[in-house]
């Protein structure tokens, strides 16, 4: 009785760590693009599903395998997500942030339907990539699946923060992030540090999209709404606009998802994010990893 | 003020006309049925969209979840005359008092939150909503309550629309509607002129939750079904871009927003894949071009209407 | 009343220099009190600190203000004048020490109910409600006088009708003292930068208060604005009868209308007194020409 239940406690956490390591995909990208533009990029779930779209394409229609896969998606979600920075985003930098917070949410429902329109609003079964192989260790159940999703994940994340930390464009990004216009005075030209941000947040996003796409087996036109909304609930977890907290985040939103399923019901499942949000915004809304900030008067 | 009741009494003149050339039509057969149902989704569109204006456009804080109390509205309504067999203005009654309670209730913490952090909190709640009731079996879960009887009529939902719009005029030209403008031009400033700035901006979203909860109750009892799908992000994105396009602090421009899309919307019926994207399309143009929407957070005003000789009836419409 | 010892300290000019008395025995205080200040005490500021993470960005001030009085806060700038002043007013609450206004302690308490309570206050950087008509702004801080409630505003009573004509006509009554009633129905953002500091004094003094604070109002003024506006300051405590606190970071502009100072140094009270006296110590001279140099 006992040791079923930390069986089942610790094969749920196996679960949630592989989703919440895609919901830290997805957050990193909020988390980057709110820390230099003060912006809820709500259309950043959708890049999500392109990438899964162009995913299921190169790995259908081109037959690649899944590494040139996941790398096409995410070259062409860079660019996508470049464009819509370019078209949506950069003509309203100094107007209202509810102004700018309306076009994003215009720009995801605008993707979302277009590709209703195009793809039709039915499912699509993403291709194995893998062969399903699932590993047994004593009585837990792990799949290859969620090995590579883990390993992907991981991989990401490390030349991210290596990009972020150590190369002169990470550099100029934290210069941005911190203060803009001091930034604009060193020089550092904003407009394709926020370009670069986009690229790199769109990237890590479809990478997302096509894991998730491998792992379900199934993609459609409206997965990025709820996966969006809750990786933006693992940003604001970790502390919106820290990259490690983006991490943290959508690894501790993934586990306790599959702990109130598992334990739970399922249909709570979506519930207890942003139960979850609603508590971190009351009770420490700089995040986990966040300083607090107050206004000067 | 004389001049401000003669314009209520004037005001009330013009809608009582208008709604007599409408109810006229609607007897002799010159609208379908097809119209009709956009003329009562009119009314009920504009409750809705005056009702969010309250707390977006006056007050300034960024909520949307407005669907999600549409829905208690619309739920407990429902309970009220299919489950409890009462009267339709009891479930009137209680779907406005049970939004406003949640609103009350739900309004208190999450307003101490502002700008975008308000907007996704109150995006998250409408969703929690909307999942809870879809795991009441007692309310038919994800099927939806099925078997509503269609008591809205164009007549209820007009002056019920009619009472409401006066209300929160009323309310906008009163201290307290001056609090909530003071709220959203600057909190600090409203605070140091001795605003209890809490007290003001639950105030406004209790009111407007309750509104909401008006609407839901007359959409739910003439479309015959209550269901959780009516009530996604879908639907507090329409009804944002309604307050938006108008205009947001303008009770005149959500008025003109929510006959406007509920008109595009019509006419986009035969092409439901393209009323997402002209929706979202107009909403990213307008942002661009005109962020402050058709009016800005001015109102059709008087001298405005006066020049036009046009009644203000119309704009209630 | 144990603050009594605070209050002579300001107005006994032997014990200026020293700027505090703690612990002094309280019947000689008293009976020192009533022959120095028969005047009440309108605020009282009990050993505040304020402490932003390691930083004591004000440190043990004691402050007090009699009813009519007109005191000036200087200081070098960043030398936690506004800081102070945001303890007072209830922005912040202060991590050490008491606040009293008029018999009451609001440390701790709102914002909005220390304004309440009767303290009104502008701001260094200018915070009008910019979209609103100029009416609106002082009709706005008529909002606790109102004589309605929601129920009456809603249903239009009578007596929403006559409280919102009383409004209207102080409201303007006001304005034409300011000389703002040409534009009273324009928006408070269209008016020149001037006429924007006088209808946020304006704005402020409709709450009714006893205790007006002024924070850095020449701000932004040349030194024609500036002495108009010192004018003002003058006939403002005259007209209206109401205790002023006037923050500056220049010394010369508030010696000539305040009757004390007080002078923060690095969060500390260095010094307080009349003009005369501050003029004259060492301490102040040394602050604000020797090293710093800031001002």
């Amino acid at each position: 009785m006992d040791s079923g239940f930390m069986q089942q406690l610790i094969q749920q956490l196996i679960n949630g760590i592989s989703l919440g390591s895609i919901y830290a995909l997805i957050a990193l990208g909020y988390t980057m693009i709110y820390g230099i533009l003060k912006l809820i990029n709500f259309a950043h779930g959708d890049i999500y599903m392109l990438g899964a779209y162009i995913g299921f394409a190169a790995t259908t229609m081109l037959g690649l395998s899944f590494l040139p896969a996941i790398i096409l998606s995410m070259a062409g979600a860079a660019v996508i997500g470049i464009i819509i920075e370019r078209v949506a985003y950069r003509p309203m930098r100094k107007a209202p942030r509810i102004a700018i917070l309306i076009t994003a949410i215009g720009v995801s429902f605008f993707i979302e339907n277009v590709m209703i329109l195009f793809v039709s609003p039915q499912p699509r079964t993403f291709p194995a990539v893998f062969a399903p192989a699932v590993y047994k260790l004593g009585p837990l159940v792990i799949n290859s699946q969620q090995i590579v999703i883990l390993v992907s994940a991981l991989v990401l994340m490390a030349v991210l923060t290596y990009i972020v930390n150590r190369t002169r464009i990470g550099k100029a990004m934290r210069a941005v992030s911190y203060d803009a216009e001091a930034a604009k005075l060193m020089g550092i030209n904003i407009d394709s540090v926020i370009s670069m941000t986009f690229a790199l947040g769109s990237a890590l996003a479809a990478a997302g999209g096509v894991l998730v796409g491998m792992y379900y087996n199934s993609i459609d036109p409206l997965m990025g709404m709820v996966p969006g909304i809750k990786a933006f609930v693992a940003a604001v977890l970790g502390g919106i606009g820290i990259i490690p907290g983006a991490m943290i985040g959508g690894l501790i939103l993934g586990v306790v998802e599959a702990l109130v399923s598992g334990f739970i019901s399922s249909t709570f499942r979506d519930a207890a994010a942003f139960g979850i949000l609603i508590l971190i915004l009351l009770y420490k809304p700089q995040g986990l990893l966040g300083k607090n900030v107050r206004e000067k008067v | 003020m004389n001049s401000v009741r003669k314009f209520d009494i004037k005001a009330l003149i013009g809608c009582a006309i208008l709604f007599a050339i409408l109810q006229g039509m609607l007897e002799a057969d010159f609208i379908g049925a097809f119209w009709e149902l956009n003329m009562v989704l009119i009314c009920i569109n504009i409750i809705l969209a005056a009702s969010l204006n309250m707390i977006n456009g006056y007050t300034g804080q960024f909520s949307i979840g407005h669907a999600g109390f549409m829905a208690v509205g619309a739920y407990v309504g429902a309970i009220m005359t299919v489950k409890l067999g009462l009267d339709f203005t009891v479930a009137l009654l209680a779907g406005t008092a049970g939004a406003a309670l949640l609103g009350f209730l739900v309004g208190l913490p999450t307003l101490r939150l502002s700008g975008d952090y308000l907007a996704i909190a109150t995006l998250g709640l409408g969703e929690i909503i909307r999942i809870t009731i879809l795991n009441i079996p007692y309310v038919g879960g994800a099927s939806g309550l099925m078997g509503i009887p269609r008591l809205t009529t164009f007549t209820n939902a007009f002056w019920l629309m009619i009472a409401i719009l006066f209300f929160i005029k009323n309310f906008k030209n009163s201290a307290h509607g001056r609090a909530c403008l003071a709220i959203r031009e600057n909190e600090i400033a409203a605070d140091t002129m001795g605003i209890d700035t809490t007290k003001y901006k639950v105030m406004a979203f209790t009111l407007g939750a309750a509104f909401a909860g008006t609407a839901g109750v007359l959409f739910a009892h003439y479309f015959f079904i209550a269901h959780p799908a009516s009530f996604t992000f879908m639907r507090s994105f329409d009804i944002l871009t309604m307050v938006v396009l108008g205009g947001l602090g303008s009770m005149t421009g959500s008025i003109t927003g929510a006959i406007l899309l509920t008109f595009i919307s019509a006419l986009l019926a035969d092409f439901p894949e393209w009323r997402m994207i002209v929706y979202s399309l107009a909403m990213i143009i307008l942002m661009l071009y005109r962020p402050q929407g058709l009016f800005g957070s001015k109102e059709l005003s008087m001298k405005m209407l006066r020049s036009l000789r046009i009644g203000r009836g119309k704009d209630n419409d | 009343m144990t603050d009594m010892n605070r209050d002579i300290a300001g107005l006994d000019p032997e014990m200026t220099a020293m700027a505090e008395v703690a612990g002094s025995d309280a019947e000689a205080v008293k009976a020192a009190r009533e022959e120095i200040a028969p005047k009440k005490t309108l605020l009282d500021v009990r050993d505040i600190s304020m402490v932003f993470g390691g930083l004591r960005a004000v440190s043990n001030v004691n402050m007090h203000i009699d009813e009519g009085e007109l005191v000036g806060l200087i200081g070098p700038n960043g030398a936690g004048k506004t800081t102070a002043f945001n303890m007072i007013t209830g922005v912040y609450t202060p991590t050490e020490g008491e606040i009293w206004f008029d018999g009451v302690k609001t440390s701790g308490k709102k914002s909005y109910q220390v304004t309440q309570l009767g303290m009104a206050r502008t701001f260094q950087n200018i915070r009008l409600f910019n979209e609103l008509t100029v009416l609106d702004n002082v009709k706005i801080a008529f909002n606790m006088h109102v004589g309605y409630n929601l129920a009456q505003a809603i249903l239009r009573v009578k007596s929403y009708f006559t409280s919102e004509d009383t409004i209207t006509e102080q409201a303007m009554e006001l304005l034409k003292l300011f000389n703002l009633d040409k534009y009273a129905d324009s928006l408070a953002k269209n008016l020149p930068y001037g006429e924007q500091r006088r209808l946020e004094i304006a704005r402020a003094l409709a709450t009714k208060p006893k205790l007006l604070l002024l924070d850095e109002p020449a701000a932004g003024m040349n030194p024609q604005e500036t002495k108009e506006l010192m004018h003002m300051i003058q006939w403002l405590r005259d007209n209206f009868k109401i205790a002023i606190l006037l923050i500056e970071h220049d010394m010369g502009l508030v010696m000539g209308v305040c009757q004390r100072l007080y002078v923060l140094e690095y969060g500390i009270c260095i010094a307080n007194g009349t003009p005369d006296e501050i003029k004259s110590n060492k301490r102040v001279i040394k602050a604000y020409l020797g090293g710093e140099g800031d001002d």
